[in-house]
C-alpha cells in the first residue's frame, strides 16, 4: 500500500464531510436534541414499570425458588440473577428497585429510592419474615442510562449510510470507475474510507459527549480511554458492516433497504432504549448478532459499573470477530463497477 | 511509423447483446485514431477494454506488443464519458488528489496552462460549467504525462464556442506526439482532429481509414441543394433529384455542368447551396441510416 495515495483519499474523504455544512450539523445536531428530548421525558422518578430482582442460584429455576405470591404481581417485571453482588449493584445504581433472596431469607431496598420504597410496601406481606437489608447509591438517571444507546445508534447510522451511500453513490456516478483507472488500489481506497469514517465518527461522538456532558453532568465509573477504545471498535465493526452491504450494489433505492434492514433490528433490538434484561431467550441471542448490542452493553458497563476493557472482554471479542468477518467479505465482494 | 496499441479479434458479449463483435485494428504512435458511430455501437465497450477497465469475452491488446496489465495505468490518461468528481473538493485538491496516485506527474503549473484551469482553479467542483468541468477532467487525463490518451466523447453536451475551445486543447496535446484514441459521434470533430478512423456500427467496424481516404474512396460527388418551389417537379423526376425537406438536393460529379443545366432551365439559383461529402454523409452510405440518430 503507497502511503501518499492512502492520505490523499483519506483526506480527500474528509473535507468532502466537513464541507458538507448539513450532513455535519445533522450529525451533530440529532444526537444532542434525542438526549435534551429524553431529559425531560424521563425527568421525573424514571421509567414507569416497577423492576425486582430475584436471586436464583442454578441449577434451580425462578419457578421453583419463588411461588406465584411474586411473580404474579402485575406491571412488575421479575429478573434472574445467579449472584446477589449484580443484583445489589443494580440496585444501588436505580436500575431495579428490590433484591430478593428467597433461599437467604433476604431482600435488599435502597434506601434513597421512592420506587424501592413503594416496591418494598406492594411486596411486605409476602417479604413477611424476610431479613430486611439496606443499599444505596448514586443514582442513574435514564439520560445516563441512555446515553451510549443514543451516542452508539448515532455512530451506527453515520458508519453504515455514511460509507453504504458514499460508496453506492460513488460507483453510480462513476467515481469509483475514474479511481480505478487510477493506479490506486481497492484496498487503498476501502481503507483509507474506513479510516475517514472512523476519524469522523470518533470526533463527532467526542464533540458531542463532551457538549451535552455540560449540560447533564454524565454519570461515569469507568474509565473514558477504555469507553473510546470501545467506541473505536464498535464503529469500526459497523464501518465494516457498511462496506459489506455497499460492496456490489449500484442502486441507491437498493442500498437504502439493505442499510435500513441492517439499522433497524440494530436499533430497536440492541438495547438502546430500554434494557433487555428480562427478554425472551430468543430475542437476547438474535440480540447478540447485532454488533451494537455490544457496543451499547459494554459501554454501559463501562460507565455505570466501572468495567474494565477485560471486564467485558466477551463484547470487545465480538466485535473484533465480527469486523474481521463483515471486512474479509466486503473485501471479498467489492466491485468498483458493476458490469452491465 | 511504429504502432502503439494492437487491437485483435476483440469481442464482448453481454447475455444476449454482443457490443463488440471480433473487431481488430491498431493505433499508430502519435496519432489521433477517431472510433466513430452512433449511441450504442460499441465504441465505449471498445475502449473501455482498451483501457484494461473491463474485460473482453475473447481477443486482446496489446500495447508496444504487450498484453494490458495493472502497470498500464500508470502509463495512459483517461477521460470518461460519465464522470462525476468528488463533492465539495476544488479543482486544485482535485489536481492534488490524482496527482498523488502517480509516481511520474506533469508539473501543476504547466497543467493547469495547458488545459486553462487558471481562472477557477479554487472553485468547488459542483460549481463548474459543462466546458470547465471536460478541462479539468481532461487535466486529470494528463495529469501523470501519458503516452496514451484516451477521450471517451469529450465535447457531449457542450455548447459550439466550449466545443471549439475543447479541440484547440486537443491539438495543442497532439501537437506534443501524444497517442489519442477519440471517440465521438460528431463528424466534424473527427474530421478537425482524427488522422485516421474507424467507423463501428452495432458492435462491428464498417470501414476504416484515414478520413480523405474514405471519403475519396466512396464519394466523388458534390451535392448541390435548392429550394424545392424553385425546381420544376418534372426536372427532378427526370433526373431523379431527391426531395429533402424544403429542399431538393441534386447530387452530381459534375458542379458546372449542373449549374449550366439549371440556368438553361431557367430555374433560380436563389438560396443554392453546395456541399462536398463529409463523415456524415459517409456514414449514411454505409449504413442506410443516420449516424446522430439512435442506432
Amino acid at each position: 500500500m503507497k502511503l501518499k495515495r492512502f492520505l490523499a483519499v483519506f483526506k480527500a474523504r474528509n473535507i468532502e464531510f466537513f464541507r458538507d455544512k448539513s450532513s455535519l450539523s445533522w450529525n451533530l445536531v440529532f444526537p444532542i436534541l434525542l438526549l435534551v428530548g429524553f431529559s425531560f421525558i424521563f425527568s421525573g422518578d424514571g421509567r414507569s414499570a416497577y423492576k425486582v430482582g430475584l436471586v436464583v442460584k442454578a441449577p434451580l429455576t425462578a419457578a421453583e425458588v419463588y411461588n406465584n405470591n411474586f411473580t404474579d404481581t402485575r406491571f412488575i417485571t421479575f429478573i434472574d440473577y445467579e449472584h446477589v453482588v449484580v443484583a445489589k449493584e443494580r440496585l444501588s445504581r436505580h436500575t431495579i428497585d428490590l433484591v430478593i433472596d428467597s433461599q437467604q431469607q433476604q431482600y435488599w431496598v435502597n434506601e434513597q429510592s421512592a420506587k424501592s420504597y413503594l416496591v418494598e410496601r406492594i411486596f411486605s406481606e409476602q417479604l413477611n419474615g424476610y431479613s430486611r437489608l439496606e443499599t444505596s447509591g448514586k443514582k442513574i438517571r435514564y439520560i445516563d442510562w441512555v446515553l451510549p444507546g443514543i451516542l452508539g445508534m448515532n455512530m451506527m447510522f453515520s458508519c453504515l449510510f455514511g460509507v453504504g451511500y458514499v460508496i453506492v453513490r460513488y460507483r453510480k456516478n462513476a467515481v469509483l470507475k475514474r479511481l480505478k483507472a487510477t493506479p490506486l488500489s481497492a484496498f487503498e481506497f476501502v481503507s483509507a474510507q474506513l479510516l475517514s469514517r472512523l476519524f469522523i465518527v470518533m470526533s463527532m461522538s467526542i464533540v458531542v459527549y463532551s457538549g451535552c456532558n455540560l449540560l447533564f453532568d454524565f454519570f461515569m465509573l469507568g474509565r473514558y480511554i477504555n469507553l473510546f477504545i470501545l467506541g473505536m471498535l464498535g464503529a469500526f465493526c459497523l464501518i465494516s458492516l457498511g462496506l459489506l452491504v455497499a460492496s456490489r450494489s449500484k442502486s441507491e433505492e437498493l442500498i437504502g433497504g439493505l442499510l435500513n434492514l441492517s439499522s433497524w433490528p440494530m436499533m430497536m433490538l440492541s438495547g438502546v432504549w430500554f434494557s433487555l434484561e428480562g427478554a425472551p431467550p430468543a430475542l437476547k441471542i438474535f440480540a447478540d448478532f447485532l454488533p451494537l448490542t455490544h457496543l451499547v452493553a459494554g459501554a454501559r458497563k463501562i460507565i455505570i459499573e466501572g468495567a474494565s476493557l477485560g471486564d467485558i472482554s466477551y463484547h470487545v471479542n465480538i466485535l473484533l470477530i465480527m469486523s474481521m468477518v463483515f471486512l474479509s467479505l466486503g473485501a471479498y465482494f467489492f466491485s468498483w463497477n458493476t458490469e452491465r | 511509423m511504429s504502432i502503439a496499441i494492437c487491437v485483435e479479434n476483440l469481442v464482448k458479449q453481454y447475455k444476449d447483446v454482443t457490443a463488440v463483435d471480433n473487431i481488430s485494428f491498431t493505433v499508430n504512435k502519435g496519432h489521433c485514431f477517431g472510433l466513430l458511430g452512433p449511441n450504442g455501437a460499441g465504441k465505449t465497450t471498445t475502449i473501455e477494454i482498451m483501457e484494461g477497465i473491463i474485460a473482453p469475452s475473447s481477443g486482446q491488446v496489446l500495447y508496444q506488443g504487450r498484453e494490458v496489465d495493472a502497470s498500464i495505468s500508470q502509463q495512459i490518461g483517461i477521460q470518461f464519458q460519465h464522470t462525476a468528481l468528488q463533492d465539495f473538493l476544488t479543482v486544485k485538491e482535485t489536481l492534488n488528489l490524482f496527482s498523488s496516485f502517480y509516481q511520474h506527474t506533469l508539473e501543476q503549473e504547466s497543467l493547469i496552462e495547458l488545459c486553462d484551469l487558471g481562472d477557477f482553479l479554487n472553485r468547488d467542483n459542483r460549481l463548474l460549467s459543462g466546458g470547465q468541468r471536460q478541462r479539468l477532467l481532461l487535466a486529470l487525463a494528463l495529469i501523470n504525462d501519458p503516452e496514451i490518451i484516451f477521450l471517451d466523447e469529450p465535447t457531449t453536451g457542450l455548447d459550439p464556442h466550449a466545443r471549439r475551445n475543447f479541440w484547440q486543447l486537443i491539438k495543442n496535446i497532439k501537437a506534443r506526439n501524444k497517442t489519442i484514441i477519440l471517440t465521438t459521434h460528431y463528424m466534424d470533430e473527427a474530421e478537425q482532429l482524427c488522422d485516421d478512423i474507424v467507423i463501428m456500427d452495432q458492435g462491428k467496424i464498417i470501414e476504416s481509414g484515414t478520413p480523405t481516404q474514405l471519403l475519396s474512396k466512396h464519394f466523388n460527388e458534390v451535392f448541390i441543394y435548392l429550394p424545392k418551389e424553385q425546381v420544376p417537379a418534372e426536372l427532378s423526376a427526370e433526373h431523379s433529384w431527391q426531395k429533402h425537406g424544403e429542399r431538393i438536393e441534386i447530387t452530381t460529379a459534375n458542379v458546372e455542368q449542373t449549374l449550366a443545366l439549371l440556368m438553361k432551365k431557367n430555374v433560380s439559383l436563389d438560396g443554392l447551396h453546395v456541399k462536398s461529402a463529409n463523415l456524415d454523409d459517409l456514414f449514411l452510405h454505409l449504413t442506410g441510416h443516420a449516424l446522430r440518430g439512435e442506432a
